[in-house]
């Protein structure tokens, strides 16, 4: 590469190199998931005898049938996940996008101050405050509550963050001072003008607020001590249950279940969602 | 019309907007926060009870107990050591794609499709991928297993699970397997957002790819370098999914991190709340100074002058004042 007469053969050697990592690399992330698909259709024997096949088996009904015997039950799990997520998707993003509007639209005292402790919180995660959390849910009651899980994704610091670095290029300030002077009141401006704008960053933020939530298992297994109410993550840790030690086919017929609405939503939305970490992660 | 009086009239919806925000996060964080922290003082000790006293005898006793504690002090050491494994090849792999992906010289083909199957893992529920990776590595039959003795680097079955190094490295790869795909995805956008006039400068003075890379990219992806430094770091701090589901800390505290030290002390067996909480109120000061630094580095440098600028003239008109008395 360092001399340019002979550029022509180090870059066929370097294509062959680039290309052959990427696709191992390709391989690496993709494999695990493969061996966890293909496992879920065979049966226990199946696998003990060659573990890695790429040949899907006939079993997976009767693997279904084992494992809805013992104490993982996906149904429950799905739904218990899916009302915790959803609930704290839209807490998230439609109080995040407030407090945003409240800091771009609004000239206040407490501003700027209130703008640099969302960002100083930003990083500090739930789970050092965990024990505090906890004993307060004990004293008011809401153990065992979803509630518990939902209402504090109203204060999303990130997202708020997020919001505002969108909000300030793309929210013009005329449309809403003309609809001030056709006399819509303040919360009215919001959810029908400012709040539609927003949408595609909305919606950008509304996929990782419902992955992260789906796929949190720390605030849940704290706060759920009830077995009825335990969302997938904790569903997970029912398959190391010793009524599953020897249905291997089970126990990835499980994994697979508890990754199933992730992959449909990943498969779906991967452009967006590339764009969006991308987006997330530069900023100065 | 008074423009300044308008802007007032205004100012109570900035407050009222913001109010659902403030009130969540005083609640469910602040609170919390520093109920914590009292915690760590007091002799709370036993599963849902709420009833506890200041130590009055030592106040800093379990704070003093944590420091003692061989097994956060593994757990610390742990933490780190994983974190490490994990960061170095991350880094590396990351900052070797992000080269290619965006190389003005060599257009890999497939890009996209890369970048989705690179950033998959990171999407998928740790705790599935943690328990998938135990079922990969299982013995006496195990994909791993099976795979290692068919390229015949071995010749019977392993216990990989038993293996404490072999566990640490297993939960390093984990993490590393699940954030290569998302570091590489934010390095490319800090290096698009790099202006393409000094690209273009730099291949009329004939620069080739790797000078290109190493004087050019690196210096100016300094900040989201930095930036993804301080998350990873963050986050590799708190880690918990993949040690408390792979082996559940083990073998032999061998993947014991700090967080699962803390759910340990704190949810299970003795429900050791005030302990834990000394221990959390460490973390939560390491973490607190890690991210001081992040906010310090991704400050906005624009407002940081503006606001120097408007102290300036502030004082100038004071100054002014003055004089004109």
């Amino acid at each position: 590469m360092t001399v340019r007469n002979s550029k022509k053969p180090s870059a066929v050697v370097f294509s062959i190199v680039a290309y052959t990592f990427c696709i191992l690399l390709a391989i690496l992330s993709i494999m695990p998931f493969v061996v966890m698909i293909v496992n879920a259709t065979r049966s226990t024997a199946q696998i003990q005898e060659h573990a890695i096949s790429f040949i899907p088996g006939t079993e997976l009904m009767k693997n279904m049938k084992i494992l809805s015997t013992g104490t993982f039950h996906p149904m429950r799990g799905f739904v218990n996940s899916l009302i915790v997520s959803v609930g704290s998707t839209v807490c998230a993003i439609y109080f995040s996008t407030m407090t945003a509007y409240a800091i771009v639209a609004y000239e206040w005292k407490l501003k700027r101050g209130f703008f640099t402790v969302i960002l100083a919180v930003m990083m500090i995660p739930a789970q050092v405050t965990s024990i505090g959390f906890i004993q307060m849910m004990y004293k008011i009651g809401m153990v065992n509550n979803f509630l518990a899980l939902i209402l504090p994704s109203i204060a999303s610091p990130a997202i708020v963050f997020f919001m505002r670095q969108y909000m300030i290029p793309s929210l013009p300030m005329e449309i809403l001072q003309s609809a001030r002077i056709d006399g819509a009141s303040e919360f009215r401006i919001f959810n029908q003008i400012a709040l539609p704008m927003m949408k595609p960053a909305m919606a950008t933020q509304a996929i990782f607020a419902f992955v992260s939530s789906w796929n949190n298992l720390f605030m849940p297994s704290i706060i759920l001590t009830k077995d009825r109410l335990y969302t997938m993550p904790m569903m997970v840790s029912q398959l190391r249950g010793d009524m599953y030690r020897t249905e291997y086919g089970s126990i990835y017929l499980g994994l697979c279940l508890t990754v199933l609405p992730i992959l449909v939503v990943y498969f779906l939305l991967s452009k967006h969602i590339i764009a969006g970490v991308a987006l997330g992660g530069v900023k100065g | 019309m008074n423009k300044t009086r308008k802007t007032f009239s205004y100012a109570k919806y900035g407050y009222l907007f913001s109010l659902p925000f403030i009130i969540a996060f005083l609640v469910f964080s602040l609170y919390p926060t520093i109920y914590t922290a009292i915690l760590g003082f007091t002799d709370c000790k036993g599963l849902g009870n709420t009833d506890w006293h200041l130590l009055t005898d030592d106040l800093w006793a379990n704070f003093r107990k944590i420091f003692k504690n061989q097994m956060f002090k593994t757990s610390l050491q742990n933490t780190l050591v994983i974190w490490i494994v994990n960061f170095i090849p991350q880094m590396t792999i990351a900052l070797v794609l992000t080269a290619w992906f965006t190389s003005h010289s060599f257009d890999i083909k497939g890009k996209g499709f890369f970048k989705v199957v690179f950033y998959m893992p990171n999407i998928i529920t740790a705790a599935t991928v943690a328990m998938l990776f135990y079922s990969l590595f299982s013995y006496p039959k195990g994909p791993i297993n099976d795979l290692l003795k068919d390229v015949g680097i071995f010749q019977t079955n392993y216990d990989f699970h038993t293996d404490k190094v072999v566990s640490k490295l297993v939960v390093a790869f984990i993490q590393f397997w699940m954030w290569y795909g998302n570091t590489m995805i934010v390095l490319i956008s800090g290096v698009l957002g790099i202006s393409p006039d000094i690209y273009e400068a730099a291949q009329i003075d004939g620069a080739n790819g790797v000078q290109t890379f190493f004087r050019i990219t690196i210096p100016n992806l300094k900040t989201v370098l930095l930036y993804t430094l301080v998350t990873s770091l963050v986050g590799g701090l708190n880690m918990y999914d993949i040690p408390k589901l792979y082996l559940d800390g083990g073998p032999d505290n061998a993947t014991l991190t700090t967080s699962v030290f803390i759910y340990k002390k704190a949810f299970s067996g003795m429900y050791i709340y005030n302990q834990a909480a000394a221990a959390s109120m460490i973390m939560f000061i390491i973490i607190s100074v890690l991210s001081g630094l992040l906010f310090y580095i991704m400050r906005d440098k624009d407002e940081v002058r503006e606001n120097r600028e408007r102290r300036a003239a502030r004082k100038a008109a004071k100054l002014e004042a003055r004089r004109s008395r």
